[in-house]
Formats: structure tokens, sequence, C-alpha cells
């Protein structure tokens, strides 16, 4: 098995957060009654023509620049030509010989490895209907609301060399959609799914593999479960002697295996033409620039930034820059503390991720707040809690019990920083403890310790630890 | 009555010698009497039309009419009209009730013109001579053994019979013009781009476009006032200001440079009507008109280019009438194949299909190149033709069709006979230029029988006020525009 090589390329179907339709002024909101979101151009009324949303148009341009692509002065729209009941003009409005996003790139993180992903273009079309069955016995019926919903095809190179690079990307490229704002990134909703172009080949071999598709998938789980299953299956057949044939396949999340559902020879000739109804889509290089004035600052540039203004490892600026509301939080977190970012950062990624890992939800949900997150972190760099209290205080705050000084005030936690109060405690300690006096200076190491235990339990876990082996060590005499 | 101009009956309408609701009264019982046998109206609705006319009355009454208040208009069954029946032509939309007006149709609607009725056409305006329309053959009213031509066969047989004050047509290929010249009225078909296509049912898009089919230029010129403007729900819709077609019209022809192409004059013309244009290009020399020999040598091309192209269009634009969401449904089906295969092989006529086969066999993967991209690229050529005409002359006048109307029957078995038709008026579609046919005379069929001919105008883009002018000074010399056939009279 260790002598193959599995090569992957994805399409991503990315559904474009405008509010009407790419080629109708139809609302594209998810979950309507059926066929209450479908006009007379959706439902391909004779004589309806597209008219296409600029919109759509604005946000391809704002993902060509974010991934450094060539956009298309000017681009071409085309008809895709096939017969299906949720397909109402009997043809898709797609894009095919000329594409509004060139060749562009994205780094994705994979461990402690950066590895670049080609962009080899980026289309703008419009989604077909739904066909929904079993409805009534022996009928289906059609909704057409998500007929004409915008989206931006994304293909890459056959780049990728396993699942987790697969998925890499996949999860880059979705954190990427939502931090440029085309795209909700909900994949329930179908707003974000994948193509995966899984072919093998023995190590060293130039020429690729015969690959297959695996259509439609939506979670990044199914995603890495469907590749392995797809490689593993690929090198089986070919080391017992088969062949692969060129095929389309979907993955069945509850046996977790792929399964073919046509084959090249039933493959449709689409008969692709520039569609005569809509002029070539020409963009000036002005529009461009002004789009690319009001793009945000990219996770990539943000990522260095963190590394050289905050000093913060490849690893943690990466995770930082994970999400534009990671990114959001920590900056926010940042400016209301004023301190030193690796602190900041830690919480982010600890104690604030961990919380919201357990109870699944988004950090833009937080209920702890960048501002309340900032007034805890205030008062462990200014020794008034230790680290452990912290915890305490973040979980009351999570809790919703008040900001981190109201916490610490009514539980008492201020920490003991006092010198005179800690050397009254060790003198007490020393006076209550003195085997264990003897055995220090006898030369136990462990007796300074549990010297240190007594006094902090004394304190009820208040004194400074820092200031309590200081005193204790001058003490000791040691 | 039937024979005044629309000038003179909207005077007639300001000066309440005559309401709309009389007027359109008047065609609908034409319509009663004569429609029957010629069968240029698909679809009548008398309680809606003369609805629009009270309408239009109030609107006189108002003191807010202009130019067509209340003129009533027949309409091409290819414009969706809300409420309206809306066949194309076709067993497919026959129990299809538009939802939504087209943007030509709102115009008329908005200037409170009167529709009078869909008229009959060849299905999904595919012919030359009406015979491929589901609801039957036109007659045409000079002969009503022969045809009116085609598409827009209904159109030119209402204006030519008195059915209507004016009617709509459409011209992908020549479907305005030629049943304009085989039944002696006035047709132009704009520049692309200049009425909009919203709601006009699609059979070329890219060659598409409605105009006026009328007695007279001066009527085109208003109808065109009303017609054309942007639209923005059609993309290739031109964005320009509005003019006023009828603004050059009594302007004198001294000067005006009128290019004859030597390909219009060549082999394939009928005698006949070459004698006729001959006749009609003297007229314009005593207007002081200056004549100028031209070429367009790419003329022969423009048949197979647009047999390419138009049912490559089609092939696509028809896909749409699947039997899933409206249209003709077939009753009994075993699977979604079935019910897509004999719902299409029942609802589309011969023609329809010729022309679906044709066209999704020049897209087909091997083939686009040789035929799709050749026949693009040769359009342009065809479009260069014009351009290099235009430099020598302003406009150019030659026949509209090669022949006069021939016999029902007579070229429907043989489809590149009726192709060739379209010789003289497919290369300004495949420009996208504006051209007209306006009655120059007639002659003589095989059988003795006098038949009228139409003298084609064509102009450089977005020039119809000087083409509407050319052939208004013409009218105004010649009375051919005025006659009218025999047996539509009482």
């Amino acid at each position: 098995m260790s002598d193959w090589e599995v090569v992957i390329g994805l399409e991503t179907h990315t559904q474009l957060n405008t509010k009407s339709k790419i080629f109708s002024g139809s609302s594209i909101a998810f979950g309507a009654e059926p066929n209450t979101q479908a006009n007379v151009v959706d439902i391909a009324m004779p004589g309806v023509l597209p008219v296409l949303n600029k919109e759509a148009v604005r946000c391809a341009i704002r993902f060509g620049l974010a991934v450094d692509a060539e956009i298309a002065s000017r681009s071409v729209f085309a008809r895709k030509n096939y017969f299906y009941p949720d397909l109402p003009k009997g043809y898709q409005i797609s894009q095919y010989e000329l594409p509004v996003v060139g060749k562009g790139a994205l780094t994705i993180q994979v461990g402690e490895q950066e590895k670049t992903i080609r962009i080899t273009r980026a289309h703008l079309e419009e989604d077909a209907g739904k066909s929904m069955h079993g409805a009534s016995p022996g009928q289906s019926g059609i909704d057409l609301n998500r007929a004409g919903t915008p989206l931006l095809e994304i293909v890459t190179e056959p780049d990728m060399r396993s699942a987790a690079e697969a998925v890499a990307y996949a999860r880059k490229l979705h954190d990427l959609v939502q931090w440029i704002n085309i795209c909700d990134g909900n994949m329930q909703e179908g707003s974000f799914r994948c193509d995966v172009n899984v072919s093998v080949r023995r190590k060293g071999d130039e020429k690729l593999g015969t690959r297959r598709e695996i259509k439609n998938l939506n979670s990044f789980r199914f995603m890495q479960q469907a590749i392995e299953y797809e490689t593993r299956w690929q090198i089986e057949t070919l080391e017992d002697g088969g062949k692969i044939e060129q095929a389309t396949v979907l993955f069945n999340p509850d046996t977790g295996e792929t399964r073919a559902m046509r084959s090249k020879e039933e493959a449709n000739d689409y008969r692709y033409f520039p569609d005569p109804d809509l002029l070539p889509l020409a963009i000036s290089a002005e529009e461009i620039e002004s789009i690319r004035s009001e793009m945000p600052e990219l996770p990539a540039a943000m990522k260095s930034r963190f590394e050289e203004a905050y000093s913060l490892s490849a690893y943690d600026a990466s995770a930082l820059t994970a999400s534009r509301n990671v990114a959001d939080y920590f900056t926010a977190t940042l400016q209301a503390f004023g301190g030193e970012a690796k602190l900041a950062a830690n919480w982010v990624m600890g104690g604030v991720s961990a919380k919201l890992n357990e109870e699944d939800k988004n950090i833009a949900d937080s209920p702890v707040s960048p501002e309340l997150l900032a007034g805890l972190i205030k008062r462990i760099a200014d020794n008034t809690i230790s680290s452990k209290m912290a915890k305490e205080v973040f979980e009351a705050m999570w809790a919703g019990e008040g900001t981190a000084d109201q916490i610490i005030d009514k539980k008492g936690l201020k920490q003991v920083t006092d010198s005179g109060a800690i050397e009254t405690i060790v003198d007490e300690v020393l006076a209550a403890n003195p085997a264990m006096v003897e055995e220090f200076k006898a030369g136990k190491e462990k007796a300074f310790n549990a010297l240190v235990g007594q006094a902090m339990k004394a304190s009820k876990g208040k004194a400074n630890p820092a200031q309590v082996n200081e005193i204790l060590k001058r003490k000791l005499g040691s | 009555m039937i024979n005044k101009s629309l000038k003179q009956l909207a005077a007639m309408l300001a000066s309440k010698d005559i309401s709309s609701v009389e007027l359109t009264q008047e065609y609908l019982n034409r319509i009663d009497r004569y429609n029957p046998e010629i069968n240029a109206y698909i679809a009548l609705d008398q309680e809606k039309t003369l609805a629009q006319a009270t309408a239009a009355d109030q609107m006189l009454a108002q003191g807010k009419a202009s130019a067509l208040t209340g003129i009533p208009i027949a309409q091409k069954d290819i414009f969706c009209a809300k409420g309206w029946q809306t066949t194309c032509g076709s067993k497919m939309l026959e129990n299809f009730i538009a939802p939504y007006d087209a943007g030509v149709i709102e115009r008329f609607n908005a200037v409170g013109s009167v529709n009078l009725g869909k008229t009959n056409m060849d299905e999904f305006a595919m012919g030359s001579s009406n015979e491929t329309s589901y609801y039957g053959k036109v007659q045409n009213p000079w002969d009503r053994s022969r045809v009116p031509g085609g598409s827009s066969g209904g159109s030119a047989a209402a204006v030519a019979a008195r059915l209507c004050a004016a009617a709509t047509g459409t011209d992908t290929g020549g479907s305005i013009r030629q049943p304009a010249s085989l039944c002696g009225l006035s047709g132009l078909k704009p520049t692309y781009g200049l009425a909009s296509r919203y709601g006009m049912i699609a059979f070329a898009s890219s060659l598409d476009q409605a105009g006026p089919m009328a007695k007279s230029c001066e009527d085109m010129a208003l109808m065109m006032n009303v017609m054309t403007g942007f639209d923005e729900r059609d993309s290739t819709s031109l964005n320009r200001e509005k003019e006023d077609y009828a603004r050059d019209l009594g302007k004198p022809l001294a000067g005006l440079r009128v290019g004859l192409p030597k390909e219009y004059f060549a082999e394939g013309l009928e005698a006949g009507v070459a004698k006729v244009i001959e006749a009609a290009i003297d007229e314009y020399r005593q207007l002081g008109a200056e004549i100028v020999d031209i070429s367009l040598p790419n003329t022969m091309l423009s048949i197979p280019v647009y047999y390419v192209l138009a049912p490559a269009e089609a092939s696509s634009n028809l896909s749409r009438y699947d039997g899933v969401r409206f249209g003709h449904r077939a009753a009994e089906y075993d699977d979604l194949m079935e019910m897509y295969c004999k719902s299409r092989a029942e609802g589309f006529g011969a023609e329809v299909k010729r022309r679906i086969l044709i066209g999704t066999y020049v897209l087909s993967a091997g083939y686009y190149d040789a035929y799709y991209l050749k026949a693009q690229q040769i359009r342009r050529l065809i479009a260069q033709d014009f351009e290099r005409a235009f430099e020598q002359c302003d406009i150019i006048l030659g026949p509209t069709a090669p022949s006069t109307a021939f016999k029902a029957g007579e070229k429907a078995d043989d489809p590149v006979a009726m192709y060739l038709q379209d010789i003289y008026t497919i290369a300004v579609n495949l420009a996208g230029l504006p051209g007209m046919s306006i009655p120059a005379g007639f002659a003589p069929a095989d059988d003795g029988k006098e038949l009228p001919v139409g003298l084609q105008i064509i102009g450089n883009y977005f020039d119809e006020a000087r083409m509407l002018n050319a052939g208004h000074a013409y009218q105004q010399v010649t009375d051919w525009h005025t006659r009218m056939p025999e047996g539509v009279t009482s």
C-alpha cells in the first residue's frame, strides 16, 4: 500500500450570499415553502430572459483577489444543455471557456507543514432546483426555489496528496469565502459543497491515474472518510489486477462506502455554446481596483502580521487567523487588554476555544466577550489572581456571573501579594512544621515543595506562589 | 375607415368622430366576417379587447391620449400577453395562458392601444409560408390559394385584409419583411436591440427582433415610437436616448446615396420581381437619389450560416418545452424519459423538429468547431460586407424576396427551396442591421395572377428614421401601398 500515491483535486460550489438570484430578482433565502421563491424567469416561462446580478460578479472578483488570481477583463456565459426536471430551461447558464477568475493559489497548513494549492479557475453559474421524490406515491415534486441561486465553482489543480490535505484545503477555502463575506459557509443548507476527484498512481509515476469523482460532499468528516475509502478501493482494485473506469460516485455516510452513479460512457454531451441572451461580462481595471480597496485584510497577510508584530509562532498565528470570527475576537481581546499578545492568544486558543468546542458554539456567540476576557487577562498579568484562579473566574464569567473583577471580589479570590502578610503566613508555617524544616536542611528538596504547599493552603490558595517561594527560600537561608 | 392612416384615425378619435370602442368593433366585425377563411388570428377575446377600447376612450376623454391611444393593433402570437392564450403557433403551447406581458405588449398597453387578438404564425417562427402553424394555414388576401409568407403571416394577412389598423411582427431571418412583401404592406425589422425581447418567445436569440407591420411608412414610424426603447429585463436591449422615428418624414431625398448590391439581382430572382424593383429604383432616381453599384460578396453564405446558428440557438431555446411545468404533456408515459420524448414528439411539428435536430447536431462535440464556430466567423464577414457597403452609400435597395407569393403546399416538402425565400433578408439579421419592405408594385405569377412585390430598404445601424423617410418619400409619389385586395373591401 505504501508505494501508492493518491492524487486529489477539488471542485467546490460555493453559494454566494447575494440577496437575489444570479439571473432574476427572486430571493435566495433558505427554507421557504416550495416554489414561493420562483418567478417567471426561474420557472423558465416562454419569453423570459436572464439579467446578470452584479453583486454575484463582485463576489467572484473578491474571491479572485483573495487567491491572487487573474480576473478576466472579458468572460463569457455559456449554456450547458441537458434535460432534467429540476433544470427549468433545459440548460444551465455557466461559464465554460472563459471564466471570470483565472489561475490563483491558496496556501494550506497541514500540521506544521505549509503547502500551496493551485487554483485553476473559478466561474459563476446558476444552481438547479430540487426534485422531491416520494411526497406522493408514483409522483415526484419539483421545488424551484433554489433554481438560479448564484454559485461560484472553484476548481483546483490535482495538487493534494492525502485526505488530510484535501480536507485542510476545503477547510481553508471554507474559512476564506466566509472571511471575504461572499458565502455563509452553511454546509447543512448546501451553501458549500465539494466534488472530489481522486486517482492513485505508483509513487514516482509521472502519469496521472484514471480519476473517479466523488460528488456533493457537504461535511469535512464525510470528505475525509470518502477519500480514504475511495483511495483504498482504487489501490485494492489495481493490486487485484483490475482497472479503474472514469466515473462519478456518491458517498454513503451510513456504509462509509463510495458507489458509482454513472460511468463515462453515459456522460452527457452538454453542447456548450455562448448564451446569446447575455453579453460577455466585461470587468474594468477600475472596477477591480475599487473592489480591492474594499477588501478586508486577508488571513495570510494577517498571519504574517501576527507573527511579526506580536512575536507569535506560525502555528499560533495560523490558528488565530483560521476564521474571520476568531481573528476578530483575538484582535478585540488584545486591544482591550493592551498587554502581551501571547497571553491573549493562549486564552483564545485555549480556554475559550475548549469551551466553545464543548458546547458546539461559534466564537461569535461566545458568552464571554473579548472585553470580558481582556478583563480577566489583565488580572492575571497584574498578579491579582493566579492562573489557577483564573480558570475558576473564567468558568463563572462563562456562566454569566459578571466581569472578572466582580467575580474575584465576590468569591474573594484576590491573590495576596502583600509581602508582610505572606511573611506572617510563612513564619507560621515554619513554626508549625519543624520536622519539614529539618528534612529540608538535611538536603531533601521535596520538603521545600511541601512547605510551599502548606503556605498556599494556609493562604487558601490566594498567596502569590512566586512570592511564597522567594520568602521561603530567604527564610530557610538557601 | 379601414384605409385610414394611423394619424387620421388618431385625429378622428381625438375629435370624437368615432370612439375607440366603435373603431374596435368595426375591426372585430371584419374579423368575424373574414377571419374564418383567412385565419389570420389564432386567439380572439372580444371581452378583453373591448375592455381595452373602453379604457382607451377614457384616456381620450381625459386628454391623456397619444398617437396610438385607442388604435386596434394585432399582436403576433409570439408575444406573451397577460391572460391571453399565447401559443407561438405550436401545439406545445395550446394550453398556455401567459401570466405576464412582454415588454412590447406593455408599451402598447401603456399608451392605451387596443389588442385585437393574437395573429397566426409559423410554429415558433420557423417558416416562410405560415404553413408550419399548428393552427392552420393563413390565406394570402391577394390570392386565397397562396401563402402569405412567414413567419409573421397572420399579421401580414391581417394588415392586408384590413383586419387591424396595424400589427406587430418579429423577424429572425426575414419573418416581417418577406410576408410584408408577399401581402403588399410595409414591414420593418429594427436594429437588433431596439425592441425588447422580454416576453417575446425566443427562436434564435441573437437574431430575433420585433417590428411593425402596417399600411405605410408613416404608420410604421408611429408604431416604432411605441414599440422600441430600453428594457432592463433584456440584457441585449440597447440603452439609447428615445428618438422620434417620424422626425425625418418629408425630407427631400436629393443626394441620398442608394446602393444596389449586384448579388441581389443575380440568378434566382424572378424576372417579374426584378422588373418591379428596377422601376422602383427609377422612381428613386427621379426623387433625386444617387444610385451606386455595390457588392455584398458573402450574400450566398448567409443561408448556410443562418441554418447553423439559428437552429443551434433554437435547439437550446426550445429545451424548456419539456412537459414538466407548462405546455403539452403526453397523456401516458411510463417514466421520465418517455414523458419527455412523447411530450416533445407530440407537441412539436416537423419543421421545429428538423431545426432542433440540426441545432443539436451542430453543437455536438466534434462538430461544434466545424459548424457553429465557423458560422460565427462567417457571420462577422457578412457584417463586414455591410460595413464596407455603407462607406459607399446611405441605404441599400433591392428585392425583399426572390418571388411573389407561392401556392400553398408548393414548397412545403422542399425545405431548401423554402429557405431560399430568405436569401435577401437573412444577412440583415446576421449583421443586426435594420431592414424593411415596402410595396413596389405587382408582378404576374405563372397563372397570370398579379401579386404584390416588396422593395427592400436596408439601412445602417440606427438609421430607421432615414429609412422610413426614404420609404415615405416613395409612398408620396406612388400608390402601391394604398392598394387593397379584392374580396375584403366591404
